[in-house]
This record gives C-alpha cells, structure tokens and sequence, in this order.
C-alpha cells in the first residue's frame, strides 16, 4: 500500500504565536516551528497500516518554507520513507483552498497512491477545510474526523467522531482520510531512526517543478483577506461574585450574560 | 530553560533534542505520582528503549547507539533533572551490560548484547551485600563449579531494579577470588525481598536478592574465574561518571526550581532574587552546578580518548554528588517554609540528593581511590 502524509510546520503551541505586522500573516519567524501534534499522529497512523502490510510505503508531503525540512526530518525519523516538500517564496500567504490545489498538483507527481492521510485540523489555521478540499479536487471519497481506521484489502473504515457524533464510514481505496488528536498516540523518534532520517530522499519542488500556477496560490490569490489585527487584550481581573444564598443564579445569570449557556 | 551545552556532533543534539522532549512529556508528567504512591512506572524503560536510550554508549554492530560518554553521559543528566530514580537506574542498566561488552568473549557479546542494548529489557548490578558495601571484597555469596555449570548460594543486596530487572550482573565467590555472572532475572531458585522502605527513589526498587542454589550456565561466567573484582571495579569507574551526571542534572533542576521562584517572589518589597544575601546564594549554586558539569566531561572526555580516567571518575562523583547535596539544600532554603513542603518539587530533589553521595562508593571511598592515586 502506498500511503501518503499531508504534514504541516506550526509554531509551537507552547509559544506566542505573533501575526506579522505588514501582511497579517503568521510570523513563523517569532516561534519555535514543529511538526503538528495532529500530523504526528497521522504520520502514526500511516505508519501503523505501513506495518500491518508489508511493502507499503510512507511518503510525506510538505508545504511550507526552507524550514519547514525540520518537520520533514521528525516524520521520516519517526519512521516514513520518503519525502516531498513543496518550498517555493510564492507560496507565502496562500489560503486553505490555494494549499489544497497546491497539494493535489504534488500529489499528482506521485504514482499509485492508494491512501491520503492527514491531520483534521492544523493548530495555527485551523480552518479544517484542507483534507475534504484536496479529497475533492481528486475526485477522491473523503472521510474526515477519523478516531479509528483500519484498511481491510481494498476498503478503508473509519469511525468519525465530531461534536454531532460519530458515525461509521467506509470507503473503497484510494481515499483521502483525515484523522482527530484521538485517533493514537504517536510514536517518539528513535535514535537509530533521526541518524536513518538523514540519508532517506527528500524532493524539494518548486512551483514550477510541480506544475503549479502562480496565480492559484499567494497572498494575492486568497479569497480572504485580512485587513486588520490586534493581539488580544490580556486578561482582566473577571468578575466576583458574592454570595448571599444566590451565588448559584448569579453565576448562571453572568454565564448567559457571556452566551455561554 | 534547557541547559546551553557543548555537544561534538549534530547528531548529539539531535539525541539530546529527542531526550529532552521524551523527558519532558513522559517523565515530568509521571514523576510526581508515582514518587509520592512508590509505584513503578510500568512501560516507560520500554518507550526509553524504542527511542534507542538504553544502549548509547555501546557499540553499533551489538545494537547500541556508537555515542561517546560525553554525549551518553549528558543524555543521562536530562533524564535526572526530570526525575532522578528512572535516571539512576538507566545508569544502572548501563553499568550492567558493561562487564560482557567490556569482558565478554565474542560469542557471548553476539549471544546477549543485542537483547541488552536492543531496548526491551533493563539489567541490574548486583555487587553489594548486607555485610558488605564499601568493602566489596568481602562479599560471601558463592557460586560452586559443578558439571552443569555454578550452583549460587548466599545473599545479596541493595540491588537497584530488583525483582523487576531482566538480567543481573552478579558477582559471587567462586573459591577464594570473586566472579562475575551474567544471571538471568527469573530462575528457580532466586528470589527477591520487599522493596526497602527509603527515602527517595520511590518509583524503583531496591531489594535484596537470595539465592538457594540456582544454577548459573557454565557460559554465564564472564572474564576468567577469578577476575569479577576486577570487572566490578572497572565497571564502577563508568558507573561512577554516570552518578556524576545524574547528580548534575538533579542539582539543575534544583536550580532551575529556585531561580524561577527567586524571580516571582517578593520580600521587603522587591524579588528576594535582588537581595544580595539570596543573590549569592543562587551564585553559588550556579556556580557548584557548573563546576560538577565541567568535572564530570573531564572525565568522560579522558575515557572517550582512552586515557586513564578512574581517578577524573572518582572526582567527578565526588564533586558532582557533593554539590547536588548542597544545591537542593539551599534550594529549600531559597524556597522558605514552602520548601519545605511537598507543593514544591524541592524537598523531594533534596531526599534524592542525598543517596548519590552514598551509592556506586560512597563519597569517604571516592576519596579513598583519589588519595591512593596521590600516594608515593
Ligand atoms: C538506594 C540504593 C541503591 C543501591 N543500588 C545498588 C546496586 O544497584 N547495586 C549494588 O551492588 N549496590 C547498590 N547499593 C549499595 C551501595 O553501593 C552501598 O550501600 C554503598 O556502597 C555503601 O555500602 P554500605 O551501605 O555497606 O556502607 P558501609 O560500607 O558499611 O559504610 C558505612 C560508612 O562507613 C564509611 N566507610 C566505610 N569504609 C570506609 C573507609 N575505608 N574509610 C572511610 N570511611 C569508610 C562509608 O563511607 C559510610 O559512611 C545501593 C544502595 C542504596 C541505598
């Protein structure tokens, strides 16, 4: 099985993330940068089927910046064959629906792909939007939010658990699945594995290189714009409340106040 | 704030990278609870070993991870700052492969190393006896040729790991002189007593062992009969650098601790960190880190060279576990009367402090060793 990883480089979540001044993107140079939490686990999962059937192959695909290769290194140290990272200036700014069609141009230059894997949401966009996006450009079935999958021959079965349920969905291979922060817990990176890292192929595609009109991607092919910024205002002292045999009404009295409840 | 170190390779900090991200989300999470309940930590020497940290210091073609003691040894210092006993008895284990790495024929490095160093498994050393700690030699646990291989009689003690380790190197008498066997961790005729009740190291055990007669295979022996205080001191001198690095990473953390505490605290009106008497204070803790950090690389770098090193090895332990003692004493104190509770990490890295001065040879025997090597 030839499996495939859609993997990202986000700030670290333990950082302060910063939108840079001039253009309102992330700032990427003001924090630690990481593979993502979700994409670790994707690239498990991968993993995980990589060594239920034997000859698969684990491929990651990047996008993203020169540093983005660190997160490259962490999927590959953790086990995954081989690489492809898209680095090209002109991505810079790029939409979640530029990225999809970005990815399914990288994905076209690999052959016999039968699974997509991928985090459901990254921790810096969060749009959630990109895995169902590249399933549909590919003409692929799309099973996202995926807390457990397993392949059985040809069919890919995946519980999907979101805040409205969770249901049961199957498809027939090959398939873009999207998996959520349940679905295991990814490995660590042995030793032996970040020395193997190194020598494992990495393709670094330039726009051009993938067939990639400048025109979908960029700031300036965004469909969205943002025009403005402030960073949120610290957190002020909250409210007390007394209580005088009424505390419990007073607090649901403020949390509706709030639209929490 | 992780430590500014010096590292030879890039794959150095990459190991160090991968120790400090494995120790911070599996060790700092876990240590708390299970140092307070006294219950081991199922399954982590485990995850320790799939990330390769349980063979550094061995050869590649036996499955180790080929890293020199300098690089090894600050590996261990990451694991001690988050939580000294799993630290400790990494070292342990380390020490425990070393006499067939070092002393083992061929065929038995290719019949056991790769199961020592491949991760699945945690040895124990076993030297001491009740009546027999500082004086090693005068341990009475024997071992008697037979046909069959060594009959084992007699009992041993304070083994870090026990009960709970795969394998053991054993030293035993066999006739006058002392040997060292390579013991499996379950065989008829060995068991173990109840974990000693101490004072820190919660999470791993500590017992005795005794042995009623279990029989040992004749290839079990390793070096030549005869030659096990030999092995078990050269192992020591290794083992001693390992101690040295895990009291440095102790007194680290201790420091970390008390500098983060000194900065938000406030007395008489500013941070009692800007108050000269706890300034220097903290000066001197920095400074006995450093200076244990600084003696036990001296070490590891003459080993790695080849050269002599027992003598920078006994230094070292002394140095380092000396200024683990003070640094989380005085982390206490620099936490006042908070310190001196267990809502902060403190008093408990003062309860583990205080054996490192005591195991792998006291510090009384490291001074032993270096003034014997002052003697004309
Ligand atoms: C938690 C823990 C884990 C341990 N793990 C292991 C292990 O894994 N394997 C193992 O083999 N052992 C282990 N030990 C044993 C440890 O190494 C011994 O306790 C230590 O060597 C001291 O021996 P002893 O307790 O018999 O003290 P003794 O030898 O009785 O010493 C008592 C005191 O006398 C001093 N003294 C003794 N001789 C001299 C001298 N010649 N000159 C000056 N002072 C002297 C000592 O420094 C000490 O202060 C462990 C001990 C503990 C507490």
């Amino acid at each position: 099985m030839n499996i495939v990883v859609l993997v990202k480089q986000v700030p670290d979540t333990y950082s302060e993330r910063k939108l840079s001044s001039g253009d309102h993107t992330l700032d990427r140079d003001a924090t630690d940068a990481v593979l993502d939490e979700i994409d670790e686990r994707a690239v498990e999962s991968a993993l995980q089927l990589k060594e239920a059937n034997d000859g698969s192959e684990v491929t990651v695909v990047a996008m993203g910046p020169d540093r983005a290769t660190d997160a490259i290194r962490k999927a590959l140290s953790m086990g995954a064959d081989k690489a492809v990272h898209l680095s090209d200036e002109a991505i810079h700014g790029t939409d979640a629906i530029g990225t999809a069609k970005a990815l399914v141009k990288v994905l076209g230059t690999l052959e016999g792909t039968d699974l997509v894997l991928a985090g459901n949401e990254a921790s810096d966009g969060r749009t959630g939007a990109v895995p169902a996006m590249v399933a549909e450009l590919l003409g692929l079935p799309s099973l996202t939010h995926a807390r457990e999958l397993t392949v059985d021959g040809g069919t890919v079965t995946v519980r999907r658990e979101t805040d409205d349920g969770v249901t049961v969905l199957t498809a027939e291979l090959p398939a873009v699945v999207s998996v959520n922060e349940k679905i295991n817990e990814p490995r660590y990176p042995s030793f032996k594995g970040i020395m193997a890292a190194k020598k494992k192929p990495v393709t670094t595609l330039t726009l051009a290189d993938a067939g990639i009109e400048p025109s979908d991607v960029g700031l300036s092919a965004a469909w969205s714009t943002v025009t403005e910024s402030n960073p949120k205002p610290p957190k002020s002292g909250g409210e007390k409340v007394e209580d005088e045999g009424d505390g419990g009404s007073k607090i649901a009295a403020f949390l509706v106040g709030q639209k929490l409840i | 704030m992780a430590v500014d170190r010096l590292l030879p390779t890039q794959e150095a900090e990459d190991l160090l990278d991968l120790t400090r991200d494995l120790a911070d989300k599996e060790l700092a999470t876990r240590v708390e609870e299970h140092e307070r309940a006294e219950t081991y930590p199922e399954g982590l020497f485990a995850t320790l070993g799939a990330a390769g940290l349980l063979g550094l210091p061995y050869p590649e073609e036996f499955g180790g991870g080929a890293q020199p003691y300098e690089v090894y040894l600050q590996v261990l210092e990451e694991l001690a700052a988050r939580w000294a006993a799993v630290a400790v008895a990494t070292s342990v284990h380390g020490l425990a492969c070393f006499p067939v790495a070092t002393f083992g024929t061929d065929a038995q490095k290719e019949r056991w190393l790769p199961e020592l160093l491949g991760g699945g498994v945690v040895g124990g050393y076993s030297l001491s006896e009740p009546q027999a700690g500082s004086d090693a030699a005068a341990l009475t646990c024997k071992a008697v040729a037979e046909e069959a291989g060594y009959r084992v009689t007699g009992t041993k003690a304070w083994i870090t790991h026990g009960g709970r380790a795969d394998f053991y190197a054993l030293f035993a008498r066999t006739g006058e002189r002392i040997s060292c066997f390579l013991a499996p961790g379950q065989v008829e005729g060995l068991s173990f007593g109840k974990p000693e009740e101490k004072m820190g190291l919660h999470a791993i055990p500590t017992t005795t062992a005794h042995w009623d007669g279990a029989l040992l295979e004749t290839d079990r022996l390793l070096g030549a009969e005869g030659q096990g205080l030999q092995i078990a001191f050269s192992a020591l001198d290794s083992g001693r650098l390992g101690i040295a690095a895990c009291a440095t990473g102790l007194a680290q953390a201790a420091l970390d601790a008390a500098v983060d505490y000194a900065n938000e605290r406030t007395t008489f009106g500013k941070k009692i960190v800007d108050h000269q008497g706890l300034g220097f204070l903290l000066a001197d803790m920095a400074a006995a880190v450093d200076s244990a950090r600084a003696t036990y690389l001296d070490a590891a770098r003459r080993r790695d060279l080849g050269r002599p090193y027992s003598r920078q090895a006994s230094v070292a332990k002394l140095v380092a576990t000396d200024a683990a003692m003070k640094v989380t004493t005085d982390a206490v104190q620099v936490f006042g009367g908070y310190g001196y509770t267990r809502d902060f990490p403190v008093e408990r890295y003062m309860r583990e402090a205080k054996i490192m001065q005591i195991f792998e040879g006291t510090n009384q025997i490291q001074r032993l060793v270096i003034s014997r090597g002052l003697a004309r």
